[in-house]
């Protein structure tokens, strides 16, 4: 019994919330990332 | 009085969190501080629309890294008691306050208002900001810790990629930006409007603060006694440098292997200093008769902030399996060679040229990316946060010398009439040297006395209770 009120329980965080914590930060990652690439091709044009 | 929701004992992990939410959050501040590599595109702005020299247009970004190292080293200790919430929010303030001072100033054209927002005020956001998502992230990766500062630092150079884009697109819409003549192409001359370089700090700043935001709401620590799945403390090598033992930041710096690092990541970044400080220029010298010079200097820019962002996430995470003191062996030798093969070949091989210089900008990044696990290694997690904030001050020296040892050999250079591969000759010999000194530096690193090792107690914790125990041993 006590085990059970002291044992912490487990509560996974959705799948979803750790997509949408990515994509936070790899949009605007991504955005610079096109950006530069862009740049590029005129060093070998 | 502290506020309970920003302190570390209210973000520990409860059971069933992934560690995995920790990158992003981390991310979400590096990727916005990293702004600070934008800054070139401002300058062109300030200098024709507030009417300042070359050198006070860059005195902004040189005051803001000096900033970084100092804040970094004074408020490194407190970052690690406070936990990295705090750090974050506090960094979040500043960066907020610091560009709405810069726009302010510009609003009012007040140049001294600029250099305080963004020089100082955003500097100290800068260094707070920096240290405490690497050291938490090493303590939610201590199976990976190359990999965890990799992914953080990455963000610090995946920075610019964002900042520079964006900030020039801000200042075409508010009128901000400069535009040189060009009577062949009919282009007429536009004289930035300050109100719109004002604006697009606002802009920026409230932007970035939004983009922060995420970083602060997920950050949290390990529970005590955390470990990966499968992991365990047992399986961490702990042969050669690699300690199990702690070092406080007041005991690190009385270290020799503190002092030794200082000198490789200072000589590191120097030298990388001296490519990237000038690269458009360097490109433009050596191969002037390129098709589209601008344009191909350009796109020789955007390559070398490619290579930087990719270096840190690459050459860290494969320090895990080859080992930091063999990383530093191959950024210091090797980016030593290949600066020699620069001066050797000059202008007669451009794919060389390129492949040298994107491997020499990769190493750059690499250095401030591996630099924390090796601090792991050599003084433990305990106050890993504080002895990394320490060792930033090597940045800002030689986010300074760099440039200045650069910039002025090569005028001089050039006022002798020398121009192209020639120009350059005398500042690159004088990087080998100094990559030299770092891979000698690098070579005398042993392990840690004992005598500055913390006791017992604090040394045995597994980790995530490291934190634990810098409290009680407060």
């Amino acid at each position: 019994m006590s085990d059970q009120r002291t044992a912490p329980k487990e509560r996974p965080v959705p799948p979803v919330v750790v997509g949408l914590a990515w994509l936070w930060v790899v949009i605007p990652f991504g955005y610079g990332l096109w950006a530069l690439l862009q740049k590029i091709p005129a060093l070998f044009g | 009085m502290p506020i309970r929701w920003l302190e570390r004992e209210q973000i520990v992990a409860r059971a069933g969190w992934t560690r995995w939410l920790v990158p992003p959050a981390a991310l979400s501040i590096h990727l916005s501080i990293g702004q600070a590599y934008g800054w070139s595109v401002f300058k062109p702005a300030l200098e024709h629309g507030l009417g300042v020299s070359e050198l006070e247009s860059a005195l902004p970004f040189t005051v803001a890294i000096i900033m970084l190292g100092l804040s970094a080293a004074l408020f490194g200790t407190r970052v690690d008691t406070r936990g990295p919430r705090w750090a974050m929010v506090m960094s979040s303030g500043c960066f907020l306050a610091g560009f709405l001072i810069t726009a302010l100033g510009l609003f009012t054209r007040q140049y001294w208002m600029v250099v305080l927002g963004y020089g100082v005020v955003f500097g100290i956001a800068l260094g707070i900001g920096y240290i405490s998502p690497v050291s938490t992230l090493m303590k939610w990766f201590p199976d990976r810790p190359g990999l965890a500062t990799g992914i953080a630092i990455m963000g610090f150079g995946g920075g610019a990629l964002i900042a520079a884009p964006l900030s020039q697109a801000l200042l075409v819409a508010f009128g901000g930006q400069y535009t040189a003549p060009d009577e062949a192409n009919g282009i007429a001359e536009h004289i930035p409007d300050p109100n719109g370089i004002g604006l697009t700090f606002l802009v920026l700043g409230v932007s970035y603060s939004v983009l922060m935001m995420m970083g602060w709401l997920l950050i949290r620590v390990p529970a005590a006694g955390w470990k990966p799945n499968g992991w365990e403390p047992s399986q961490a090598k702990t042969h050669g440098l690699i300690t199990t033992r702690n070092v406080s930041a007041k005991n690190a710096i009385k270290t020799p292997q503190f002092w030794l690092l200082w000198v490789v990541l200072c000589f590191n970044v120097t030298a990388g200093i001296g490519i990237l400080e000038k690269a458009s220029p360097i490109f433009q010298e050596y191969f002037p008769g390129t098709t589209g010079l601008a344009a191909a200097a350009a796109g020789f820019v955007a390559i070398l902030s490619l290579a930087n962002s990719i270096g840190r996430l690459g050459w860290s995470t494969l320090s895990d399996t080859l080992g930091r003191k063999n990383m530093y062996r191959l950024y210091l030798g090797v980016g030593a060679l290949l600066y020699l093969a620069i001066v050797v070949i000059g202008d007669g091989n451009k794919p060389l040229f390129l492949i040298c210089t994107i491997v020499i900008i990769s190493f750059y990044g690499a250095g401030f990316a591996t630099v924390p696990a090796y601090l792991r290694d050599l003084f433990g997690t305990y106050q890993v946060g504080a002895i990394h904030g320490r060792l930033l001050t090597a940045w800002s020296t030689a986010g300074v010398l760099g440039p200045l040892i650069v910039n002025a050999i090569t005028e001089s250079q050039h006022k002798t009439g020398l121009v192209g591969p020639a120009a350059f000759r005398p500042a690159f010999l004088v990087m080998i040297a100094l990559l030299v000194v770092g891979f000698v530096c690098n070579e005398l690193i042993r392990p840690v006395n004992s005598r500055f090792q913390e006791p017992v107690p604090a040394a045995e914790a597994a980790p995530g209770e490291e934190d634990d125990v810098a409290e009680v041993a407060r």
